[in-house]
């Protein structure tokens, strides 16, 4: 458990030390969010309307940008190496590594979402389900990012590989993600939609910790 | 029969059983499709409502049928690659996926010629368009990781890995999508109380889609034989280029 939580809080150093990587993906959430009124217009009420997808969407994107990061400089330092020595086994790595980079990642873009909320005029409605809805939905993007950034190790363009491989596999936390918001403003109940992406999770925790060290293995043969 | 597949991870043994298999799945392939489309075409009645534009599901169903077909048998095959470590599977694993993929995009095309007619539009956002769309992206981002390797082995094993992780994710989307939006029609062949098409139309879909399955044995055969060749090739001229040296 010591050596658990040390993995964790050594990524957490290192990426509020080096430079503010934390932050870069943070500059990209709100970069990119602030796109959109240039994109589509800044009516208040189209914006409103698709104020969640946008959310959604732009944290998934920030996800992506973020998992290169996961394991590469570990990986060229030799850090892996010894993560994969040590007697912690390696799918506990994968998820203490996955559960650094969700603290950097999902949980600062849904600590950030009320504010891009209030500049897109959501609805008032809806900042509980968008907010419980990335809560509950951005770890399986990390858990599974994990796979894909794990895969790419060793390839050739692995950065751009990434987005390939993982997007598709976000597909249904969008999906309830978005649809929590859109149920709570039609007066139908949230629950079901946050007990759809609670089993997501359940799905992504062993799919993520066993497929991503299976990855590393193969990448640090 | 696990004992008879791993027989075939023998390249020997795998190229005579596939030469025995090969001619008759040719033979079966020009038959049944041969007299699949010609029957579909000329010879089965217009539907009551679309007329004669539902000839396409002659070609579109089958196809969609094998876009998913495909990713199960390249699915099945890295896991077995992954497990048992043999060479032959992650080679017809990685035949699959340009033959899945094209089987999607023709799914994927035909079911936009058909769209425009009946729906009066080339593509809309609905579940089942959405999942094969999402099933293509899939086999292309298997293609990608694949080639992005500069040892075959190891990019074998990475897009193995990749193969399984889709094969648990493909139902949740599938159903994900599925709740999100539906124009499409639900399943009328497979069902539970039997087929709610017509015979006149259900036997020639039936022999295109054996037809197609058989289309999918003889392209797979010719890939790995080929793929077999080529890494004899490479072998001999490595050989041959150690020795001149």
């Amino acid at each position: 458990m010591n050596a658990f939580l040390a993995t964790i809080a050594r990524d957490l150093r290192l990426a509020t030390r080096r430079g503010g990587e934390a932050a870069l993906t943070l500059g990209f959430f709100v970069v990119a969010i602030t796109l959109f009124p240039f994109g589509v217009g800044p009516g208040p009420e189209l914006l409103g309307r698709i104020a969640a997808g946008i959310i959604w969407v732009t944290a998934l994107l920030a996800a992506t940008v973020s998992f290169d990061r996961l394991f590469r400089a570990d990986m060229e330092d030799g850090t892996l190496e010894l993560l994969a020595l040590q007697p912690l086994p390696l799918e506990l790595v994968v998820l203490a590594k996955a559960i650094a980079h969700w603290l950097m990642t999902g949980l600062a873009v849904t600590l950030l979402a009320p504010l891009m909320g209030l500049m897109l005029n959501l609805p008032g409605d809806a900042y509980l389900p968008l907010i419980a809805g990335l809560l509950i939905g951005t770890p399986s993007l990390s858990l599974l990012g994990g796979v894909g950034a794990a895969l790419v190790l060793g390839a050739r363009r692995g950065g751009a590989l990434i987005g390939l491989l993982v997007l598709p596999l976000f597909l249904p936390a969008l999906i309830f993600g978005v649809s929590a918001v859109e149920a709570v403003l039609i007066g139908m109940p949230l629950a079901p939609h946050l007990l759809i992406l609670a089993a997501l999770l359940a799905v992504a925790l062993p799919v993520g910790a066993f497929g991503g060290a299976a990855a590393l293995r193969l990448a640090l043969e | 029969m696990p004992s008879f597949l791993h027989s075939l991870a023998s390249p020997a043994r795998f190229q005579r059983i596939a030469n025995a298999i090969m001619p008759w799945a040719v033979l079966l392939t020009v038959g049944l499709i041969g007299t699949g489309v010609v029957w579909g075409l000329a010879f089965s009645p217009p539907d009551y409502q679309q007329g004669d534009t539902v000839r396409v599901m002659y070609i579109h169903v089958p196809a969609a049928w094998m876009a998913m077909a495909c990713y199960a048998v390249m699915a099945l095959l890295s896991a077995s690659f992954l497990i048992w470590k043999h060479q032959l599977a992650d080679l017809a694993a990685r035949a699959c996926a340009p033959i899945g993929a094209c089987f999607t995009a023709v799914a994927l095309i035909t079911g936009s010629l058909w769209g425009k007619p009946t729906w009066g539009t080339w593509w809309v956002w609905d579940a089942r368009l959405t999942s094969v769309l999402i099933l293509f992206f899939l086999y292309l981002g298997y293609m990608a990781l694949a080639a992005a390797f500069d040892d075959r082995e190891r990019g074998g094993r990475a897009a193995a890995i990749l193969a399984c992780v889709g094969a648990i994710n493909l139902p949740i989307i599938k159903y994900s999508v599925e709740w999100w939006n539906t124009l499409h029609q639900g399943a009328s062949v497979f069902r539970m109380d039997g087929p709610t098409i017509d015979n006149a139309m259900l036997w020639p879909l039936v022999l295109t889609g054996i037809g197609f399955n058989a289309l999918f044995v003889v392209l797979l055969l010719v890939r790995i034989k080929s793929e077999l060749l080529a890494r004899r090739i490479e072998v001999l001229q490595r050989a041959r280029a150690a020795g001149r040296s």
